[in-house]
């Protein structure tokens, strides 16, 4: 296999603000080769969305201080000039944002937005980009694209806006898609209908898509790979099944058991994350995540982790300062149904000088 | 009145419309869009009622309706047996020491120009309850504590919290006048996911303690399954079925409660990538003019033509659930719409209910 289609190496966002600089993107690196689908998946203020943004270059604008290295095809887009990188925006890689009805101006007919798409990039006649909007309108399922095309935004419904937003994005066959949280102002019926219509427009296209959401059932039903982001940084990743299987950290043991299942037996106690998200001004030292992790050692709260292979699992990385071994244990009596104030103890009793700070801190915002 | 000690609130044939006018100063009413268009339910003390539904399905505008922050068109709305549909000024007042809700955005639901303490203590001013600030500020302080705010921050300010302690301080301010029914309309959709789950062991918590009957709207099926004893599924302004959770769940009669249930993305392996559904086609049709007989039949997998001429009634379907509908959900419809783990769900818990079932579904065949 050559090179992946684009490869994300150490990238770092940072603005600065009145009150301090923002540590938005703090060293993330993945990659994506065509064909297939990686889900980030965070909370607000995780980083995932500035990290796609700044591939795009639109977080330039905003005084950014972007350092590392996003080779799309062999090209690093963090050193292309702007002119350059106009050219690849919305015609080799492609975005499709959360809420369709800001994202599409009121004022214009729908074809007269997608041939602009289409006009920006190609030398062609208006005719044939109009052409060229019925075909992509067509291409995402919505029903008598000739009349469509010469409506306006508001006349479509939220399904049906998402649904010409992906046209638009499609308008110059990308190679990469990028979808930032693309279902989350929809309906779930609708939402499915835009997810089978993307998994749909992949094995058609055959281009890369990046899923951007907080929605972890969202990516368990698209993806072939899933990053987690906490506090700008990957802190898991792992093929999508061995996420939901065996999954390593903490915060993604938590994410995983504080949402609600369709599958998983009624009345079963959430286990919620105590605390919230830090601020990216003032983060925490050592691990991030310590101040929330109920797994904490007394050295956590010094040492940073790094993103490590997981041994004996290809392709998993973790970035967790617990032995392997016992995060498996952890994770088995988690699934089992234990809590993580019964497992807590398999972390403690091997460090060694118990000390009486070294207890869980209960945040202020936790629920005891 | 036997019945109305069972429930707290009896809700018959209710009615919204808001009307659809044209012109400026002389204004003629041209249509009206049919928010809730004949809902009827019954909320039993002590226990918590889901509503669901897609946007635009009328839950919001029920729930308000409950609260009476609307006057209903028509209909009545029994709370303990007194109608309050036609209650005004002081009839209000008094309702609402009984029937509180919590809002969906913890950002705007709360004055920003307030303290915390004042929104909490706003309650017991309307009501004149505990005079006195030294007592009214012990009670406030009791509350924060008990919706696990930190009494100290008393004097702070809306914007010094987060999503999620916002939204517990909405809750205080509910539970505040220990209210016999809280109506929540979407209380998470609006908090990270990793947050959620501490708002609704809270409810779940505060409802134990205080014995609160509760009416929890949202979108979220799982969020839905996970609080409610029983559910209701809207479509278009009507219930389209009511049952208890597990029922309902596992074994929906409706093709609409079928369909969403199937669209929802599982988080789980076996969920898996590139799972084959049967998926709703098109969009929710307008309320201001929806389809004539049975809603649903424009986009339902099994219409008829009967489905088109006559509306079906809400009635019983096998032993828990009361659907309208005149071709209801077969279990090896079931089987074969909801895949993978809620299959398993619907052929292991409800094994003996599905049983119990065969004889009344011989009118789907």
């Amino acid at each position: 296999m050559s090179e992946p289609l684009l490869q994300v190496e150490d990238l770092k966002v940072r603005f600065s603000t009145e009150d301090g600089v923002v540590h938005a993107v703090d060293g993330i690196s993945y990659s994506v080769d065509t064909g297939k689908t990686i889900g980030i998946v965070g909370e607000s203020g995780s980083g995932k969305s500035v990290s796609s943004l700044t591939m795009l270059g639109l977080t330039r604008t905003q005084g950014a201080n972007i350092e590392g290295r996003i080779l799309f095809e062999g090209r690093d887009l963090v050193a292309l000039p702007d002119s350059e990188l106009r050219k690849i925006r919305g015609n080799e890689i492609a975005m499709i944002f959360q809420d369709p009805l800001s994202s599409l101006h009121p004022f214009y007919k729908v074809g007269a937005q997608l041939t602009e798409a289409v006009l920006t990039h190609r030398h062609v006649s208006k005719a044939t980009a109009r052409a060229r909007a019925v075909e992509l309108l067509e291409l995402v399922g919505i029903p008598d694209p000739s009349r469509r095309v010469d409506q306006f935004p508001h006349e479509f419904s939220g399904g049906m806006r998402q649904r010409v937003m992906i046209a638009m994005a499609l308008a110059n066959e990308p190679r990469l898609l990028i979808a930032d949280e693309p279902t989350t102002a929809l309906d779930v019926t609708v939402q499915a209908q835009i997810l089978a219509l993307l998994d749909d427009l992949q094995s058609r296209l055959g281009m890369a898509i990046i899923v951007i959401t907080h929605d972890l059932g969202v990516v368990a039903e698209i993806t072939d790979e899933i990053a987690v982001m906490y506090a700008g940084r990957i802190v898991e990743r792992a093929p999508t099944n061995a996420i939901f299987s065996t999954p390593q950290h903490p915060y993604t043991w938590g994410l995983l058991k504080s949402i609600p299942r369709l599958d998983s037996p009624r009345g079963e106690e959430l286990v919620p994350i105590s605390g919230r998200p830090p601020s990216l001004i003032k983060r925490p030292s050592g691990c991030h995540f310590h101040p929330r992790c109920p797994y904490v050692r007394d050295r956590h709260r010094k040492i940073d982790p790094r993103l490590e292979p997981v041994p004996g699992d290809e392709g998993h990385a973790v970035a967790c300062l617990l032995p392997a071994e016992l995060r498996g244990r952890i994770w088995r009596g988690l699934a089992a149904g234990e809590t993580s104030a019964t497992l807590r103890h398999l972390v403690v009793e091997e460090e060694q000088p118990v000390r009486a700070h070294a207890a869980p801190r209960v945040s202020e915002d936790g629920p005891e | 009145m036997s019945a109305s000690n069972e429930n707290l609130v009896e809700v018959k044939d209710l009615v919204k419309h808001f009307p659809i006018t044209r012109g400026i100063v002389f204004q003629k009413q041209i249509g009206a869009v049919k928010a809730v268009d004949g809902v009827s339910f019954e909320v039993r003390r002590g226990e918590t009622l889901g509503i669901v539904g897609e946007t635009g399905c009328g839950k919001s505008t029920t729930a308000r309706l409950l609260v009476r922050l609307m006057d209903p068109t028509s209909g009545t709305i029994l709370f303990e047996g007194d109608d309050i549909g036609e209650r005004k000024k002081d009839g209000l007042k008094a309702l609402h020491r009984e029937v509180q809700m919590v809002f969906q955005d913890p950002y705007s639901s709360l004055n920003p120009r307030k303290t915390v303490g004042s929104i909490i203590t706003e309650p017991f001013a309307i009501h004149g309850l505990f005079k006195g600030s030294g007592e009214r500020r012990k009670r406030v302080q009791e509350l924060m504590d008990r919706v696990g705010l930190n009494p100290e921050h008393y004097n702070r300010y809306p914007h010094e919290f987060s999503g999620g302690q916002r939204q517990r301080i909405g809750v205080a301010r509910a539970i505040a006048l220990e209210p016999k029914l809280l109506v929540a309309d979407e209380p998470v959709s609006a908090l990270d996911v990793s947050i959620q789950a501490q708002v609704l062991n809270l409810l779940r918590g505060l409802q134990r303690e205080m014995g609160l009957t509760l009416v929890f709207i949202a979108h979220d099926l799982s969020v839905v399954r996970h609080m409610c004893d029983r559910v209701a599924v809207m479509y278009l302004g009507k219930i389209v079925e009511i049952a208890p959770s597990d029922a309902l769940y596992s074994f929906p009669r409706h093709p609409y409660t079928g369909a969403l249930l199937a669209a929802v993305p599982v988080a789980s392996p076996t969920g898996g990538k590139r799972r084959q559904r049967a998926l709703l086609t098109g969009d929710v049709p307008s309320p201001a003019n929806p389809p004539q007989a049975c809603r649903f039949h424009t986009r339902c997998p099994k219409a008829q033509e009967l489905c088109s001429q006559e509306e079906p009634l809400l009635e019983l379907k096998g032993t828990h659930n009361v659907t309208a509908c005149h071709f209801p959900l077969t279990e090896s419809e079931v089987r074969m719409r909801l895949p993978g783990a809620l299959a398993e769900a619907a052929s292991g818990n409800s094994r003996g209910e599905v049983a119990a079932d065969q004889p009344s579904s011989s009118s789907s065949t």
